[in-house]
């Protein structure tokens, strides 16, 4: 009996982190898995903060993550990580995109965006930082990020005997198939 | 094949699989997918209405006239529809009637956290709370059966994380009942007092026989795993208290908790030692046993208020909490959401922000958006569509305390169709010097661009009737209308020196300007100008003054080292506030690729 994997995915309204949950989920659905996903949607769409959560395992119950709990954080913003640390089992692991959108308390210029978050993070975490929006632009699509970022997680769950090149492809629109295919191998070869 | 779906979406696929023939819906969150979902089946004639009360309505009138019919809304919709709803409770039905409400407990996207499974209990009707997509699917189907064998319409309650959280189902084909023959008989479908007197009586006869149901159905289930601990729990927190306590201790999961299973729970109760009841929001349950005499331990523990999930019920009963990382707050800035990059409301939000002696009443939308800061242009909003009525009485007081303030009341399009039009309405009819506002941005924006009466479309596409808002306005008795381009701040500023200098009538402003989000229909590239050619600053020329940032845009950057502002080229879509806004025209679009 396996147990139960559990993987959030945070970021910022209108980023991707929804794409690269569903590549993750239809990947372990193909699998076997039993597989719960839950994303609040709604106002926070707009510009705020976003998660998704995916738990995976023989058998799934709850499709929440609990504090403390998951295994895996995919940030596709820094301060995003930092906001939901709290739901990572102290010395699981990040995937951060080093990439910084400012907040309106920022914007407005009340506040200035929080140095330090990746070496604060270092310290409790296994984490990797990876420039998914710099190596996307350089793939000709900045839209890939999430795919990169989902690269490195797959590398990171160790989740490799899935078929995930057909799934990308069954998942994203056909002009952009070789693009998010690259980003894919791009991101794997982030994490040794 | 097992396909992962989200709760609205399996409600959606219930609705085919048991030969639904009509749907109608007002959209809100969680509940808006159900119906865009049922709308992808073309069996099912599913339609957009302009509210809630109207939905139930036709959903009604659907199942008298014979085949299966289901409504669908947030919690705070079936406060609308609640008349219809407690009157054809007393009726029995012909084709099938299913009701679903969308709870919305934590209050994501929501005004309050009711629990509507008071509802139920309320109207004396059946009622469904599905853990799961798989239960979403089977309760539907069940819930048509229970309708038609019971004559009652039935109350599915769903809340956010059943909605939107996705889980395996699987399907089976779609099977079409044979529609039920209209007969007309004026004693089953008419609710004057003589006929309704009989339906009380039926409707508690009705009630008896559905706790047998309740008592017997397998949707209220025991798990016996050997222990002397119980819990009693419904809908999602029953994956909660699975995840917490797994096997340890035994369940009753009540799938059908209207009427509840009385003898069932009491049974239950003297076969262990311990008896929790674990359920969200509202003491619905727990009142229910506590009045029946069944000694049990639930809201002394368990939180009234917000939603559940498996640490709160973990620590509550358990007193056990998961280690977790600590991190320094200070390096947590909010993001709280805004309007977004090139909304047509920021125009309209700035303009009148810099108005003094002002009340501003907003209503349900994304310019609920506009209170935030740096905007900070709002004072109140109340519920859908009273921002008129709520500033008509705002200033009828005002004008017998004698406050001069001038009351400002601002409806979305979506809004104003949906309930807005009764209070401007009231405000023509009752005569106040209200400035009525209508944002008109062409789409349901909030709920994720759905149509509606003024968009030219129905659900399906269709092309429908042409709505001239402003020949509505003036039909309900406004003689002061002016429609203005609220991202030309001139012409914006110029309609608010207009309206402000009416004493003594109402006015009404029409903003008109399409969502900067919307799939643009052909009408809306005809009417207006949409290139998106964003903006770009003149660093050469910027002072760092900020003025730009007051606009509270989330496609500018301001670089607080080098002082100058940037604007984000992925983001910005050239609506050119920011620009009119600069004061030494730092910023300007670049040069149009059309």
């Amino acid at each position: 009996m396996s147990k139960v994997q559990s993987v959030l995915f945070v970021g910022v309204g209108g980023q991707g982190t929804i794409l690269a949950s569903k590549v993750l989920t239809k990947g372990l659905v193909e699998k076997g898995y039993d597989v719960k996903m839950s994303e609040i949607h709604g106002m926070s769409q707009r510009s705020g903060s976003v998660s998704t959560q995916v738990r995976f395992g023989d058998v799934v119950w709850s499709p929440i993550i609990g504090e403390g709990s998951a295994d895996v954080i995919v940030s596709f913003e820094e301060m995003e990580a930092a906001r939901y640390i709290q739901f990572l089992k102290p010395g699981g692991k990040v995937v951060i995109n080093d990439c910084r959108i400012p907040s309106m308390p920022i914007l407005a210029g009340k506040t200035s965006y929080p140095q330090g978050i990746i070496d604060e993070l270092k310290q409790h975490a296994q984490v990797t930082a990876i420039d998914a929006t710099g190596i996307a632009a350089s793939l000709g699509n900045v839209k890939s990020a999430n795919i990169v970022l989902f690269g490195a997680l797959v590398q990171a769950l160790g989740l490799n005997d899935i078929d995930w090149a057909a799934i990308i492809a069954g998942t994203v629109k056909k002009a952009f198939i070789d693009v998010n295919l690259k980003a894919f191998e791009a991101g794997k070869a982030t994490i040794a | 094949m097992r396909e992962l779906y989200t709760g609205d979406e399996a409600v959606a696929r219930g609705a085919y699989e048991a030969g639904v023939s009509f749907a109608s819906a007002y959209p809100g969150t969680p509940s808006t997918e159900i119906l865009e979902n049922i709308g992808q089946y073309h069996e099912i004639t599913s339609e957009w209405a302009p509210n809630e009360k109207v939905a139930l309505e036709a959903v009604i009138g659907a199942g008298i006239s014979g085949v299966r019919s289901l409504a669908a809304m947030k919690h705070v919709g079936v406060n609308v529809a609640s008349d219809p709803l407690m009157s054809y409770a007393y009726m029995g039905v012909n084709g099938g009637v299913v009701l679903v409400s969308a709870d919305d407990p934590s209050m994501y996207s929501s005004q309050n956290e009711q629990d509507n499974r008071n509802y139920a209990k309320f109207a004396k009707i059946a009622m469904f709370e599905p853990s799961s997509s798989q239960e979403c699917l089977d309760m539907v189907k069940e819930a048509y059966r229970v309708s038609e064998t019971y004559g009652t319409i039935v109350l599915l309650r769903m809340t956010t994380r059943v909605c939107h959280s996705k889980s395996l189902v699987t399907l089976s084909d779609r099977i079409v009942p044979k529609p039920v023959a209209y007969v007309k008989d004026l004693s089953r479908f008419d609710d004057v007092p003589a006929y309704a007197k009989v339906h009380r009586h039926e409707m508690i006869e009705r009630s008896r026989k559905l706790r047998q149901y309740s008592e017997a159905t397998p949707f209220n289930v025991i798990e016996d795993n050997g222990s002397t601990t119980g819990i009693v729990t419904s809908g999602i927190s029953y994956m909660y208290a699975k995840e917490v306590f797994g096997d340890s201790v035994n369940y009753l999961k009540l799938g059908f908790t209207c009427p509840l299973p009385i003898d069932k729970i009491r049974a239950f109760r003297d076969s262990v030692q311990k008896l929790y009841v674990i359920e969200e929001l509202d003491p619905y349950l727990e009142e229910q046993l506590c009045a029946a005499g069944i000694d049990c331990i639930g809201k002394a523990v368990i939180p009234e208020e917000g939603e559940l999930n498996p640490d709160i019920i973990r620590k509550a009963i358990l007193q056990e909490q998961n280690e977790t990382i600590p991190f320094p707050a200070e390096k947590i800035v909010p993001r709280p959401p805004t309007l977004c990059a090139g909304c047509p409301h920021r125009g309209f939000f700035y303009v009148l922000k810099q108005r003094k002696d002002t009340v501003m009443v907003g209503d349900i939308g994304c310019y609920a958006l506009g209170g935030t800061e740096p905007l900070n242009a709002k004072d109140m909003a109340i519920c859908m569509g009273s921002a008129f009525s709520v500033a008509h009485g705002l200033k009828k007081g005002f004008d017998v305390a004698g406050v001069r303030t001038k009351v400002v009341g601002i409806v979305g399009d979506s809004t104003f169709y949906h309930t807005g039009i009764n209070g401007l309405l009231e405000v023509a009819y009752n005569k106040s010097a209200v400035i009525c506002v209508i944002l008109d941005n062409r789409i349901t924006g909030m709920t994720g661009h759905q149509e509606n009466p003024g968009t030219g479309y129905t659900l399906s596409g269709e092309p429908a009737n042409h709505l001239d808002l402003e020949e509505v306005v003036k039909a309900l008795g406004i003689r002061q209308v002016r429609a203005v381009n609220p991202l030309h701040l001139d012409e914006m500023k110029a309609a608010l020196d207009w309206a402000y200098s009416f004493t003594d009538e109402p006015c009404v402003i029409i903003t008109k300007w399409p969502c900067v989000l919307k799939k643009y229909s052909p009408e809306d590239k005809h009417d207006f100008d949409l290139d998106k050619t964003p903006c770009v600053v003149d660093t050469a020329k910027c002072i760092g003054c900020r003025k730009c940032l007051t606009t509270g845009c989330p496609a500018l950057r301001f670089d607080p080292e080098a002082k100058k502002t940037a604007i984000s080229q992925e983001d910005c879509t050239g609506c050119q506030v920011c620009a009119q806004v600069c004061p030494v025209k730092a910023i300007s679009r670049k040069e149009a690729s059309k």
